[in-house]
């Protein structure tokens, strides 16, 4: 059992940090050895919006060998099943045991848009294809020797319309195996407290996503590119009425987290562009407890 | 000639103009193909276009030496036919340019001993709603799952090609890769959803037989004779 698949028998804090852009991690590794032993699983994100990034596997090798507990994230969109399913025995032989299929944004709305668009499986045939691999079959039918486990999950949209389908898809990624499910950000306690009565019931865990609001600018940019429903004005009011907007939202972010504790299996921590900000975020929710 | 009216077409969309001439490499003397079909539908190789682009032509210093528009430029036997007729033209011109798709262009290549220049991009089997609007519903697959998608096709109008149900990225409705279109996959479980059907949704479909879409296909069957 993974480390973070047995810490979701209590509440349970994972963090995204992405692979750097280009070979030099050693800025993000600084910031991860910080939250060893106080978030229970890492994040990697896969040329996350189509972005070009070092390989996500690699990094996730670089947290574990630091002590961190990697969350492979593997979008749909860069690899056919013969790539996927090699990474998958790489990720093995890593020792790297959480995956999280996604299905991946489309190429033209990253940074190499003219790239071939694969999506040769989408993410239940990836779960599926991940689960069945972990148990020493490969996609072609034929038996695989020496696998290991993989503990799988995938995302999902709280906002979604119609949520009804978003629903439906979240049935089946758990038919295909996905365990866990790490959410969209969420703002306000009433919205979470509607999304996981809607989640009842089903046999997975679900993971509120929880982002730090660093000022206006992300407020705004958050608005209009990442988020299908607008942060509660509330929320904008108490960060840009603020003196440190940056601390402010930090504050925000942890009590939210600290509200989550009687209510969800846990949270999943996405700083979106200011990882530096996770180490203080981890010590108000610490202080907040 | 009143216009004949396609359903389904070979979408095509002429070259710029300079991109043509490099393309002619120099030579003092052309024949122009079009195509009365998919082409002078789209606008792209019908007889008016031929006259336009042998104008064109000729202000570059580029003589054209005759022209015409088959019924249909992928009919290879026709196009040899079509060599034959316009023999001395042809023979008379330094390469073909021709206003079709790419398969008009190569059944020209491929029948007529003279080099051959595109005029055109293809871009699509398109159907048609009116002149001049077209919509791609189906990419030929070779593998089809309309049966099980209430009829609308997520290989070619999902622009990732998923097959269990959307991506996370719709806005509003619509695809996040093109927010003029509406996302199918919302389209198919409205669909299935009115017609009572959502339970077949449910059921995982595996991985799509991507080798039944491996080019370049091909169908030789025997023609049996009318008796
Ligand atoms: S699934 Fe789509 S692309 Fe394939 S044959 Fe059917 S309609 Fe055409
Ligand atoms: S929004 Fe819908 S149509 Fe567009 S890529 Fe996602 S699933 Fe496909």
């Amino acid at each position: 059992m993974s480390k973070f698949q047995e810490s979701l028998s209590r509440f349970c804090i994972t963090a995204e940090i992405p692979p750097p852009k280009g070979a030099d991690a050693s800025s993000y590794l600084r910031i991860a050895e910080k939250t060893v032993g106080r978030v229970d699983g890492v994040n990697v994100t896969d040329n996350q919006r189509g972005m070009m990034r070092m390989s996500s596997l690699v990094f996730c090798k670089l947290l574990k060998d630091i002590g961190c507990e990697p969350i492979w994230q593997v979008a749909c969109r860069d690899r056919n099943r013969l790539a996927l399913q090699s990474d998958m025995l790489g990720a093995m032989a890593f020792g790297i045991e959480n995956l999280c299929a996604m299905t991946g944004d489309f190429p033209t709305m990253g940074d190499n848009p003219d790239a071939r668009p694969v999506y040769d499986l989408d993410s239940m045939q990836l779960l599926k294809a991940a689960n069945d691999l972990a148990r020493g079959v490969a996609m072609n039918g034929k038996p695989v020797k020496n696998v290991r486990p993989f503990f799988t999950g995938a995302v999902i949209n709280p906002f979604y319309e119609p949520f009804e389908l978003e629903l439906l898809k979240t049935k089946k990624k758990i038919a295909a195996g996905a365990r866990f499910f790490q959410t969209q950000p969420f703002f306000d306690i009433p919205s979470v407290e509607k999304f996981l009565g809607t989640v009842k019931g089903l046999d997975a865990a679900f993971l509120i996503g929880v982002t730090p609001l660093k000022g206006e600018k992300m407020i705004t940019f958050l608005n209009e590119k990442v988020l299908t429903t607008p942060i509660p004005a509330e929320v904008t009011a108490r960060i840009t009425g603020a003196a440190d907007q940056t601390r402010e939202g930090l504050l925000a972010a942890a009590e939210f987290v600290n509200a989550m504790r009687n209510r969800a299996h846990g949270v999943h921590l996405m700083p979106i562009g200011q990882e530096e900000n996770l180490p203080p975020l981890l010590d108000m929710i610490e202080a907040g407890k | 000639m009143a216009l004949r009216y396609n359903a389904l077409v070979i979408i095509t969309k002429q070259k710029p103009f300079a991109e043509i001439l490099k393309g002619v490499r120099g030579a003092q003397s052309l024949f122009i193909f079009g195509c009365g079909d998919c082409a002078t539908l789209c606008r792209t190789g019908g007889e008016a276009e031929i006259a336009a682009m042998a104008e064109k032509l000729a202000a570059e210093g580029v003589t054209v030496t005759g022209g015409t528009v088959p019924h249909t430029t992928c009919h290879e036997l026709d196009v040899q036919r079509i060599g034959r007729q316009f023999k001395e033209e042809i023979g008379k011109s330094g390469a073909i340019l021709v206003l079709a798709c790419g398969a008009g262009v190569q059944a020209v290549g491929d029948s007529l001993d003279k080099p051959v220049i595109s005029g055109c991009d293809s871009l699509f089997i398109g159907n048609s709603k009116r002149q001049m609007n077209f919509y791609e519903k189906c990419s030929a697959c070779g593998d089809c799952v309309l049966n099980e998608t209430a009829g609308l096709c997520p290989e070619t109008r999902c622009p990732k090609g998923l097959l269990n149900g959307p991506c996370g990225g719709a806005v509003r409705g619509m695809c996040e890769v093109d927010q003029t279109n509406k996302c199918v996959w919302i389209e198919i479980y409205e669909r299935l959803k009115s017609q009572g059907r959502l339970d077949g949704l449910m059921e995982i479909t595996a991985p799509k037989e991507r080798r039944k879409a491996n080019m370049p296909h091909k169908i030789e069957q025997p023609v049996r004779s009318a008796k």
